[in-house]
């Protein structure tokens, strides 16, 4: 099938903050102006739009594309907006990229925006409602019942120790230290706080969970011959994949994400990736809660099942390490905005593959980086590979 | 990257509290009343005769529950109910100390996956663990459903109090 080669050619994002005083329009604004900027187009260069937001619930806005599309320079111009709940940042991207492959459009600005603090007395209130409405949503759920019942789940398989899973939530904060938009960075952040953090719904504490958080991320997205005039360190959409599970949740084998691996060997055949291991250097796998990482690794094949954790053990998740994992310090240390952690992690990839990390900067010249989201009811993944 | 980040304004509790900001609040009323469909209705009414029931896929040979009007994998209909028992096996389980507004609770919850027996393996549905000290509570572990005395059933899931370990 014949289509157009797509280069991510821009990306800025707003900081990521417990509460922002701007409303959702205008932090989107402050992200797509942001992008723009940073390769040096206007918003008359751009000819479509693709927005990104997970539920209406959290701004208690219906019809929220529309709300939004002001904000994402999509007056005028062809607006589109995927939702695949927290896999939707990555799903943006792989939106954009149909855009311009197909050949309709040329170049699309792809922005994210999530303010959850709206959401009173607190945003966990708008997700009672993904659980079944007859069968389960009568006993009383809370978003955290799913990660929960998935960590113990994945570490009774695997007979990993909340230790073993800490030094994910470690890592990330860490990182984030060097993140200029970060939330929850910290350099001195230890394996002991993690343990002796509160306990909300076991094997989850506080310090496996990433927090509430309000921001917005963009990036510009450009055919081959447009993208060569725009820029001379484009950073190629090598592959694209996405998967949903069954919502029959309660039915499946909780401790390994299928639906990520379909999604990732889909990206791979796409990428002509044949060896991940040795093909992918660079990794930003989605973070919400620190076994979500190890579990999303072991998913997209770049480690054996239930081996992801001794890999992070011996650092080779770490920074300098064979395999850089979050480098941008993730969810659990810049911070989880919804669909904009989501293409945050798409922006760090674009960052570290040009170089131009800054403080986080992983060694080595990475060529080529896989950015994966995943959300709805612990069912869809979603997945793209860049390349330089 | 540092000049593409946008600083935002950063709000904190006291904002709010103390007024120095302006904001507006509102209540949503949103009612609804769910027809509960051709294979949770009937599982409604067979809970409400204190029976768990599945349904069996005529492709895949499969006992399904929760139960369903097709099976999801082959894309057939089911071709008819099946009774199941009201014992099962823990699949995995959480403590959970906190409400959905994160308010902390006196006595923790306990949510499960529960495997039905009866049901083709690792067929769980979600329910609640009772009756258990929760440093008990073990995966594999073998529980049976305790249901509300029949004149207090309603048809729901609620007709299950919870689950509790089989002696």
């Amino acid at each position: 099938m014949a289509r157009n080669r797509v280069a991510i050619v821009g990306a800025g994002m707003t900081k990521f903050v417990r509460r922002a005083q701007e409303t959702s329009k205008e932090l989107a604004w402050e992200a797509a102006s942001k992008a723009l900027e940073s390769c040096e187009l206007t918003l008359d260069d751009i000819d479509a739009v693709v927005i990104g937001s997970a539920p209406e619930a959290f701004d208690g806005v219906h019809m929220k594309t529309e709300y939004l599309s002001d904000g994402c320079g999509g007056w005028g111009k062809p607006v589109i907006r995927g939702f695949v709940g927290g896999g939707t940042g990555v799903l943006s991207v792989i939106q954009g990229w149909y855009h311009v492959a197909s050949g309709i459009f040329d170049t699309v600005l792809v922005v994210a925006e999530e303010k959850m603090s709206a959401c009173q007395p607190h945003p966990q209130g708008a997700f009672i409602t993904i659980f079944d409405n007859i069968t389960e949503r009568a006993l009383g759920p809370n978003l955290l019942w799913i990660f929960a019942l998935e960590m113990n789940a994945y570490m009774t398989r695997y007979g990993l120790s909340k230790r073993d899973i800490a030094l994910v939530s470690v890592k990330n904060k860490r990182n984030a230290a060097d993140h200029p938009a970060a939330m929850l960075g910290d350099p001195n952040i230890t394996v002991e706080d993690v343990l002796n953090s509160e306990v909300l719904a076991w094997p989850v504490q506080r310090l496996d969970v990433s927090p509430v958080t309000d921001g917005a991320v963009a990036i510009v997205m450009a055919a081959e011959h447009v993208a060569r005039r725009i820029t001379n360190k484009p950073v190629w959409v090598e592959g694209i994949g996405w998967n949903l599970d069954t919502a029959y949740w309660t039915n499946r084998d909780l401790s390994y994400p299928t639906y990520v691996e379909e999604a990732a060997r889909m990206a791979y055949k796409m990428a002509g990736i044949t060896e991940p291991r040795k093909q992918i250097h660079i990794a930003e796998p989605y973070d919400p809660f620190d076994y979500k990482e190890l579990h999303h690794l072991e998913g997209l094949l770049l480690f054996d099942k239930g081996k992801a954790a001794e890999a992070t053990a011996l650092g080779i998740t770490q920074r300098d390490g064979d395999l850089p994992v979050c480098p941008s310090g993730g969810l659990l240390g810049v911070g989880n905005p919804i669909s904009a952690a989501a293409l945050m992690k798409v922006a760090e990839i674009f960052w570290q593959l040009r170089g131009e990390a800054g403080a986080r900067q992983v060694p080595g010249q990475p060529k080529r980086g896989i950015a994966q989201a995943w959300g709805d009811l612990m069912q869809v993944g979603t997945v793209v590979v860049l390349g330089v | 990257m540092k000049e593409f980040v946008y600083n935002c304004v950063s709000l904190s509790e006291e904002d709010f509290t103390q007024g120095r900001v302006l904001f507006e609040t509102w209540k949503p009323v949103a009612r609804y009343a769910w027809d509960a469909g051709i294979a949770i209705g009937r599982y409604l009414r067979e809970l409400k005769n204190g029976r768990l029931i599945g349904v069996h896929c005529p492709n895949c040979g499969r006992v399904l529950v929760p139960p369903r009007m097709f099976c999801q994998d082959c894309f057939v209909p089911i071709d008819g109910f099946v009774p199941l028992q009201d014992t099962g096996t823990v699949v995995t389980f959480s403590i959970c100390y906190i409400r959905w507004d994160m308010v902390r609770l006196e006595h923790p919850l306990i949510p499960a996956v529960i495997a039905i027996d009866g049901a083709s393996p690792g067929m769980g549905i979600l329910h609640l663990l009772g009756e258990v000290k929760p440093e008990d509570v073990r995966i594999g572990m073998r529980v049976r459903a305790v249901w509300k005395p029949a004149e207090e059933r309603v048809g729901a899931i609620t007709d299950i109090r919870y689950f509790k370990p089989i002696e």
